[in-house]
């Protein structure tokens, strides 16, 4: 049994807006391990960004955190802003969606690596930062002679390499990769996905993958949880979800995904509900062609239903 | 050295296209002068009616009986060989109206550093810690602050500061450029310049202390300005997505702000400093006329009164060719904050 990297117990972050609390994350619990990669899918609006600001701890001040979210053992809930600053970059690191506009446009990459390096490191000398971003960069195929270029000299993919590099120059433990790819074409997709899922390997990272892209979640992970409405709605192995699913959600999601033998694409009816107001019971069941009386009143519980295969339904045991 | 290169052709291609819009400008003026009503050699006797053949005598003296285009053509090609003409006004009557502007220019030069000095650090300075501290209590007053010196009227302002450290306070002289004879005479004809060129500390301080009360007028009117800018681009800066991707990786809040959120908010600013000049320099004329600095915003205000054509045209000529300097100084620094932009 390898060693449990990041352990989310109840987790809830709720945001403080004038209409009322939004509750984005909303009672989620789960377990990463050591080199093993989770991919987060949902719709947009379910919480799944949330999820990672939480875990690198940048949200918004006045936000309501409660639970526990243990990065080996320690409780980040709980850490002095300080400790959670030298977290950020040598254990946790942040992957975003849009490369385009994360790089500083004023700074050459060099000094992106250089000001990065020297934040967890004070006495390292600029001769020395650049030496091992000039390491980094080669390994994401950007050439040295690159270094002192500007972000709005590079494509897309080449930067969201460059922000690969960037965030695992001090080794994390932990990647998180908020959909990484959603900003690029398909052909740099495959690259990045390729790079993430060699990084694992080459330096046993634990990865948590936050997509909406089933397919994704499918190349790249071990595991899947799916979100909805700020809960999970099921957890298991990336076979287990998407040959058996068992929430109505999943199942509803995997039916809209397209393959070479759809014949007819079918959607989920409806829209996400509202975070600040989600509906009561199961927050599925207002679109759930399976709904009954119970769900509409009672949370169904995150229940075991195969070993290491979870899912939040009242019914689930019918759908095994 | 591509770059270098491109500069300098950059800098020599605007230097190059100023003089069509010098030239244009200065028909304009030359039009609007003669369209007014109003004629320098009325205004020489304040009112009442002289003798016409005074006044025919006057006229031709003055070479105002000849048609306009004759006097357009005659301007034009000596202002083209550099020559700014003769002073037709009551004070300055014969005199080379260069002279005039070149004695009193390093008085509005010394001013305009020393508000735009005060302008940038205050106004700058005020807006990155409201900006950074959107709604907090400093952040209100800053706005308020801002609000305030944008619509204060200069002289009103000058005169407060006259009475409280010129007349009750007595901390610093509450008018003029010099008190004494002693008066440094050097070759840039700024005080400051001269006294620190001559090596005379004590000088240096005295000019320095005339100086402070007029820059300190014009600068604080003109920071609410720089104040209201920087704090909305630091508003964006802050949480823009680099500011956030910087705070991912570690890198302390302080640095994000003085680092990332600054240095992008200058960007705009930079870009509408040029303009700020234009506004400073007709602030500087009244300025100038509170504090009673004989510099060329009060020449052209007793050329105006006397209806001094030539006087108004090259002092207007001298302002649109300081803007035109600035605005490439400005746009070249803007360059060098902002690798995307390419001159």
């Amino acid at each position: 049994m390898s060693e449990t990297v990041l352990s989310a117990q109840n987790l809830r972050v709720h945001y403080h807006t004038r209409r009322g609390p939004v509750k984005a994350v909303d009672g989620v619990t789960f377990d990463l391990n050591e080199g093993e990669t989770l991919g987060v899918v949902g719709e947009t609006g379910c919480g799944k960004s949330t999820l990672a600001k939480v875990t690198l701890g940048l949200l918004p001040p006045r936000t309501e955190v409660s639970g526990s979210l243990k990065l080996r053992g320690k409780e980040l809930l709980e850490i002095s802003p300080a400790e959670y600053r030298h977290l950020r970059g040598e254990e946790l690191a942040l992957i975003f969606q849009d490369p385009m506009t994360r790089l500083d446009p004023l700074m050459s990459i060099r000094e992106h690596f250089v000001e990065t390096l020297r934040a967890h490191d004070k006495k390292l000398s600029k001769a020395e930062a650049s030496e091992r971003a000039i390491d980094i960069l080669r390994s994401m195929g950007i050439p040295e002679s690159r270094i002192d270029d500007f972000p709005h000299e590079f494509s897309g993919g080449m930067r969201q390499r460059i922000m690969i590099a960037m965030a695992i120059v001090l080794r994390p433990k932990l990647l998180v990769a908020d959909e990484p790819t959603t900003a690029l074409d398909v052909i740099v997709e495959a690259q990045i996905l390729d790079i993430l899922r060699d990084l694992r390997r080459a330096y046993s990272m634990s990865l948590i993958l936050i997509t909406h892209n089933l397919g994704i979640v499918a190349q790249v992970c071990d595991r899947t949880a799916v979100m909805y409405a700020g809960r999970l709605a099921e957890l298991g192995s990336v076979a287990d979800v998407f040959r058996r699913p068992i929430h109505p959600y999943t199942q509803g999601l995997l039916a809209s995904t397209i393959h070479l033998d759809t014949r007819e694409l079918r959607s989920i009816d409806g829209l996400p509900p509202s975070l600040l107001d989600p509906p009561t019971g199961c927050r599925f069941h207002p679109r759930c062609p399976h709904a009954k009386d119970i769900c509409t009143r009672e949370e169904p519980p995150m229940v075991e239903y195969r070993p290491g295969h979870f899912a939040a339904c009242h019914f689930g045991a019918d759908f095994l | 050295m591509a770059r270098g290169h491109s500069l300098l052709a950059y800098a020599l291609t605007r230097m190059a296209l100023a003089v069509p819009m010098l030239l244009i400008l200065l028909t304009a003026v030359f039009i609007i002068l003669r369209i007014l009503p109003g004629d320098p050699v009325l205004a020489l006797w304040g009112g009442h009616t002289p003798p016409p053949e005074v006044v025919e005598a006057a006229r031709q003296q003055l070479g105002l009986d000849k048609p306009w285009y004759v006097q357009y053509w005659n301007y034009m090609t000596d202002f083209l060989q550099g020559k700014f003409g003769i002073s037709i006004g009551e004070q300055y009557r014969g005199t080379p109206v260069w002279n005039q502007i070149s004695q009193r220019l390093p008085a509005t030069i010394e001013l305009s550093i020393g508000s735009m000095f005060v302008a940038t650090v205050v106004g700058v300075g005020a807006g990155i810690v409201a900006g950074s501290r959107r709604d907090t209590w400093v952040d209100v007053a800053i706005r308020l602050y801002g609000t305030i010196v944008w619509v204060i009227p200069i002289f009103w302002l000058g005169l407060i500061f006259q009475l409280i450290f010129g007349v009750w306070l007595h901390w610093l002289p509450p008018q003029g450029r010099w008190t004494g004879t002693d008066i440094p005479r050097g070759v840039t004809g700024m005080y400051t310049v001269d006294a620190l060129l001559e090596g005379n500390l004590a000088h240096f301080w005295k000019a320095t202390q005339h100086l402070i009360l007029p820059s300190l007028t014009l600068g604080l009117v003109l920071s609410g300005f720089f104040t209201k800018t920087v704090r909305a681009n630091m508003l964006q800066t802050v949480t823009a997505d680099y500011s956030d991707a910087a705070r991912a990786r570690g890198v302390p809040e302080r640095r994000v702000i003085t680092r990332h959120a600054f240095r992008n908010a200058l960007v705009p600013v930079v870009t509408v400093l040029g303009l700020q000049f234009a506004i400073l320099f007709a602030g500087a004329v009244l300025t100038e006329r509170t504090f009673s600095i004989e510099g060329i915003g009060q020449l052209l205000l007793t050329s105006i009164t006397s209806k001094d054509m030539t006087m108004i045209q090259g002092v207007v000529v001298v302002y649109a060719s300081i803007i035109v300097v600035i605005s490439l100084v400005v746009d070249i620094l803007g360059a060098m904050i902002d690798p995307r932009i390419r001159l």
